[in-house]
């Protein structure tokens, strides 16, 4: 059986072609989902986005958190469902508070789009299970308000329980405390990652390859979960 | 946002009664006012058709508008009356330059009267953009357009809603925009006020395109003092479509509903195509500032998804975009195209401030905002459309027939049960003023010509060549770019093939088949100043060339045209002669013009900027996979690719990178174009590509040789090593052989065993070719035997700090992560705290490497026994310009250009270290150097 996997379409999300691109190149089969929809249609995992939802008025995120779609999403988040949040997906996540942080705006105050090196620092997520503990991935890199931020306390608790997914390396784009790139939730089913996986799947139009291993890593976890 | 539905609209068949209204003016009084008074005094109301026919004499403010007085009667002849304020405004904005083309008309003929034949073209001149067939399904539509002025005065918003302006244009045609790209030009690069408009401009090009998630493939970032009062912000939108979803603008169907779908109208923009694009700027400009439009991305991001739902459905008759003119534009041209008339309620357009005077309301360029004709049935379907996606859609009119008599339906506009606007849509649209100016060459150009730049001082022994490299890559305009273009999404939508810096911008359009197209936007200002015809043929030769290099077919071509005041009998010249240029060349491409903008007034006093054509090509690439990108190819195990220079190159120093930088020179004729060879070049690239025989291919042009051998190197981290041929080995000439910049020229490299079927096919093909030397992946530098060597650290430092150090800080000189990625460098992207490594020198290559050999012996290809072919400028036709000159707008005829005496005498004395002796065939030009014996152009007096 195929694995469906959810890409949720909000308006002004720009990036959800490209997340279903790569979910079929993954190897699975991408369902289109609506933000005034609540209903999941039964996907076994959901991918938010990049983009710029509502405008990004407001504040990034924010006016998205409070779409019929998250309300369902965010108790099936808490449930297990694995749930990938890109670039403005990962500031939903934020908003929705189904990860700490915020992610405020670039240090230097452009939005800055480069090929970015980034480590994987955990392996344990539903989203990174087939990378290399420490591998080095080569991804792009494109935002305006992509510098995570936390209090001390939270940054501290992240790395003591292994949820930094992956940092820059070779330096940060955004400012980000600590260069982190992505985290994930303390059950690992949900990642929010600022770099962009799903424009690193094809040879012929990403800088690698490095972005499918988002992908396969969920079909994995999904292969290996109890239904 | 809401979704606005009105019935009303089906209720109304002459004059539908108007939603109650809590303002509704008293009737106007025809009869209050006697003798002359000014129209601006209506205390009670607004001026309507019945008080205008009733006010003949009163005064009207049309000079303030910009409408002159035969104009204006003009009006009053059409109309029986005078018009009432509303129409005032409306003629004088559809008359207006940026508008009507009153001043180019003439000259645009030429596009399609010279235009070769294609079975391709869709839609061509005169459409909102051009579209060109691909496949049998698939098209794709393109266009460039200038937003000069706005961004001037406000940065941000005129780049944002320059982008926004064009990509609407791309999506009223049926087609999704796919791709933009941004071809800008600024004053001096350290100039204080380049940097208050550049980071501006290039937020709002980032700003607009990235939230509409749209991929920005390319442009170009000129500097230039001549700009310094006049930046010039062109955008470019590519589009894709099935053939069958091809869009009209016809407001067809009697009967039908005009619905203004997207934004609602504020006070922005009113005026600003008659204020800001149809005028010079002066003192005041900064008190324009509302005249500039502000815009939305998120609401065009709707807007685009809407109306790709609308055509998908079939729920469309007709669309139109709103742009310069706003409503205007948009009702009369609909109405004009299908020769039908409107009756508009403008009351019911949902406004941001309630309390719009209706010329007002027709003026405004507010964005985001579309105007559909749909048939009745489909109006629900169409307004919950627009609600799906949030966006505002209003039934505002209705069309109407024609007369009985057969001629076009007339406009009328009501406001509240008044008329306001009574006319003949046509009469705004087509009827407009159309002038043949006087055209008078430039006095001081033929002085300017025979100021060569080929008898500067040149660099002439090693260590001047290596200091002038350095100098050249780290000038502004041959600087990396990088600063400005990560400021914009290239990856978005995932078919991004090839993105700045790579010579065109190569998109995907058909994920099954690899189905792709090649976009290239280029200009020369210098050139065309120098010889605006040869100058707009050396632009479109270059697109066309950047275009080629990437493997793929050229086909179409569009172009902005960037020039000072019309008024000015020199700039004129320079427009006919541009216009003369691209439409020649064209011809000879057998590529039709398929659209484009004209953008006068970039003058600042009475100093315009140089005469500016900037064309785009767009090329279609069957498999994108087959595309060739610039970049030097890592090898292992020593391996390496064989090194190509195609073309000619002569002494063409006129005009070049290198005479600005070194010398602050511009003079001279710039170089040569010869279309037939650029032909030739592209069909051979295409089929090298087809068959795989390039690793990778880069266009010459800007900073000639040495500028392409950096970009080339640095893109991936890939050193190379070349050697000079032993024609250029004297004197200066190895500076000749770096940094001409010759046109119709290529570098390329061929891996190993294609050697010998690439040179054949270049032969095969006509193409001059000359193995120069090889890639050296593991050298890591660019090696110029016998001359210099420099370490690709070094040329990165150079070559990545300009734009940094002048715009932005140290955390933005970042270096090609590529290269980090292949591993064929160590260095890392530099941020604050961890710079840009110092450059480090490299150890000289091993005497015993294969390469070498290959470098130390240049071997050269295809008959050169003939030199350079004699392709000068086309001599000015004085016929034509006279027949041009049509002086019915009062002006004098152009006096005859002043004697042409060549002032060589003027002209600095040859460098010593010229050789005096033409060394080889192919370089017979330097003889010219010296000052005498130059067949090969045409001298000053000649002109």
């Amino acid at each position: 059986m195929t694995a469906r996997v959810g890409v949720v379409t909000f308006p002004g999300s720009l990036d959800d072609g490209d997340a279903a691109r790569a979910v079929r190149i993954a190897g699975a089969e991408p369902v289109r989902l609506w933000h005034g929809d609540p209903e999941l249609h039964g996907v076994d995992a959901v991918v938010l986005p990049g983009g710029f939802s509502y405008g990004d008025y407001l504040r990034c995120g924010a006016i998205a958190r409070f779409a019929p779609v998250m309300e369902t999403l965010v108790d099936a988040a808490r449930g297990g469902l694995p749930v990938l949040g890109i670039c403005n997906g990962f500031q939903i996540l934020c908003e929705a508070h189904l990860l700490p942080g915020a992610l405020t705006r670039n240090q230097h105050l452009h939005f800055r789009n480069r090929d970015q090196v980034l480590r994987i620092e955990s392996v344990g997520t539903a989203w990174t299970n087939t990378f290399q503990p420490g591998q080095e991935i080569l991804i792009p890199v494109k935002n305006g308000e992509g510098c995570y931020v936390a209090d001390t306390a939270t940054l501290d608790a992240l790395e003591a329980e292994g949820r930094i997914v992956a940092r820059y390396v070779g330096g940060n784009p955004n400012g980000s405390q600590r260069d982190i790139a992505a985290i994930t939730n303390a059950a690992g089913n949900v990642v929010g990652i600022m770099p962009h996986p799903e424009h690193a799947v094809e040879a012929l139009t990403g800088p690698s390859l490095d972005g499918l291993g988002f992908f396969t890593s969920v079909l994995k976890h999904l292969v290996g979960t109890p239904a | 946002m809401t979704t606005h539905q009105d019935p009303a609209v089906r209720a109304a068949a002459g004059v539908a009664p108007a939603e109650p209204h809590a303002a509704v003016a008293p009737p106007a009084d025809a009869g209050r006012h006697s003798g002359p008074t000014p129209a601006t005094d209506w205390a009670d109301g607004v001026d309507t058709v019945q008080r205008a026919a009733g006010t003949g004499d009163e005064l009207q403010p049309y000079a303030e508008l910009g409408l002159r007085d035969d104009e204006y009667d003009r009006i009053r002849h059409i109309l029986g009356r005078r018009p009432t304020q509303a129409e005032l405004a409306m003629y004088s904005i559809m008359w207006s330059e940026h508008c009507s083309y009153k001043s180019s008309k003439v000259h645009l003929r030429q596009f399609g009267e010279k235009a070769p034949p294609s079975d391709r073209l869709l839609a061509g001149i005169g459409e909102n953009a051009g579209v060109v067939r691909v496949s049998d399904t698939l098209a794709v539509t393109f266009k460039v357009e200038s937003h000069n002025h706005p961004s001037f005065v406000e940065p941000y918003q005129g780049a944002a809603t320059g982008v926004g302006g064009i990509v609407r244009d791309i999506l009223a045609m049926g087609a999704r925009p796919v791709a933009v790209m941004d071809p800008l030009r600024f004053g001096a690069a350290d100039h204080p006020d380049t940097a208050r408009v550049l980071p501006g401009v290039v937020a709002g090009v980032g700003g607009y395109g990235n939230c509409l998630g749209l991929p920005n493939i390319g442009g170009e970032l000129v500097f230039d003092p001549c700009y310094q009062g006049n930046p010039l912000l062109n955008a470019l939108c590519l589009g894709v479509l099935p053939v069958d979803r091809l869009q009209k603008k016809d407001a067809a169907g009697p009967g039908n509903v005009v619905v203004l779908l997207g934004a609602k109208t504020g006070r922005d923009g009113i005026g600003g195509v008659s204020v800001l694009a149809s005028a010079t700027f002066d003192e005041g400009s900064e008190q324009r500032r509302p005249s500039v439009q502000v815009g939305d991305p998120f609401i065009e991001k709707l807007l685009i998804e809407a109306c790709l739902e609308l055509y998908d459905a079939e729920l469309v008759v007709g669309i139109q975009d709103l742009g310069g003119a706003g409503l205007t534009c948009a009702l009369t041209e609909t109405a004009a195209s299908a020769g039908t008339g409107m009756r508009v309620w403008l009351e019911r357009v949902p406004l941001r401030e309630p309390s719009m005077e209706p010329h007002e309301i027709l003026a405004s360029e507010s964005q985001e905002r579309m105007l559909l004709v749909v048939t009745p049935d489909k109006l629900e379907a169409v307004l919950k459309t627009a609600e799906k996606w949030g966006v505002l859609a209003t039934a505002i009119g209705e069309v109407t027939p024609p007369a009985p008599d057969g001629r076009p339906g007339r406009l009328l506009v009501t406001w509240n049960d008044h008329v306001v606007v009574d006319v003949p849509p046509g009469s705004l649209v087509d009827d407009g003023p159309v002038y043949a100016r006087p055209m008078r060459e430039p006095a001081d150009l033929i002085l300017l010509q025979a100021d060569r730049a080929e008898t500067l001082p040149r660099p002439s022994n090693p260590d001047a060549l290596r200091e002038t490299l350095l100098r050249m890559i780290a000038s502004p305009n041959l600087a990396d770019k990088t600063w400005v273009t990560e400021q914009y999404d290239r990856y978005v939508l995932g078919n991004t093939v090839l993105a700045q810096p790579e010579d065109s911008g190569v998109i995907r359009i058909d994920e099954s088949t690899g189905l792709g197209v090649a976009l290239s936007v280029d200009g020369n200002g210098r050139y065309a100043r120098l010889d605006p015809y040869q100058g707009t043929k050396l632009a479109l030769a270059e697109a066309y060339r950047n275009v080629a290099v990437t493997g793929a077919k050229p086909i179409a071509v569009t172009n902005c045209l960037n020039f000072g005041s019309p008024e000015d009998p020199g700039v004129m010249w320079q427009f006919a002669e541009a216009v003369r240029g691209l439409a020649d060349g064209c011809l000879e491409l057998g590529i039709p013009v398929t659209g484009g903008n004209v953008s006068f007034y970039n003058q600042t006093g009475a100093a315009a900027i140089h005469p500016t054509p900037v064309v785009g090509v767009l090329g279609v690439l069957d498999n994108v996979a087959d595309r060739v990108p610039m970049g030097f190819v890592p090898r292992a195990n020593g391996d390496h690719d064989q090194v190509y220079l195609l073309g000619d190159t002569h002494v063409e120093l006129s005009g070049s990178e290198w005479a600005w930088v070194t010398h602050e020179h511009l003079g001279g004729m710039p170089p040569q174009v010869d279309l037939g060879r650029e032909r030739q070049l592209a069909e051979l690239m295409a089929e090298a590509a087809r068959v795989g025989h390039l690793s990778s291919a880069h266009d010459l042009s800007d900073g000639g040789l040495a500028q392409s051998l950096v970009e080339s190197s640095l893109r991936r981290g890939v050193g190379v090593r070349i050697g000079v041929p032993e024609r250029f080995a004297d004197g200066s000439l190895p500076f000749v052989f770096l940094f001409s910049e010759s046109a119709g020229r290529a570098l390329v490299t061929v891996p190993r065993g294609h050697e010998k079927a690439f040179t054949a096919l270049c032969d095969e093909r006509g193409v001059p070719w000359e193995q120069i030397g090889v890639t050296d992946p593991a050298g890591g530098a660019l090696d110029v035997h016998g001359q210099f060597r420099i370490g690709l650290d070094e040329l990165r430092a150079a070559y990545t700090a300009t734009l940094p150090r002048l715009f932005g800080g140290p955390e933005a000189a970042q270096v090609q992560v590529e290269a980090v990625r292949t591993g064929t460098t160590t260095i890392a992207p530099a941020t604050a705290t961890q710079p840009v490594d110092v450059p480090q020198r490299q150890q000289p290559a091993d005497a015993d490497d294969p390469a070498a050999e290959a470098v130390a012996a240049p071997t050269t290809g295809a008959p050169v026994s003939g030199g350079p072919t004699s392709t000068g400028p086309v001599p000015d036709d004085p016929e034509a310009r006279a027949s041009a000159s049509d002086d019915s707008a009062g002006s004098t005829p152009a006096p005859d250009a002043p004697a042409a005496t060549a002032p060589t005498s003027d002209a600095p004395a040859g460098p010593a270290d010229v050789p005096a002796t033409g060394p080889a065939p192919q370089a017979d030009a330097a003889t010219s150097d010296t000052g005498e014996g130059d067949g090969q152009r045409p001298t000053p007096d000649q002109r």
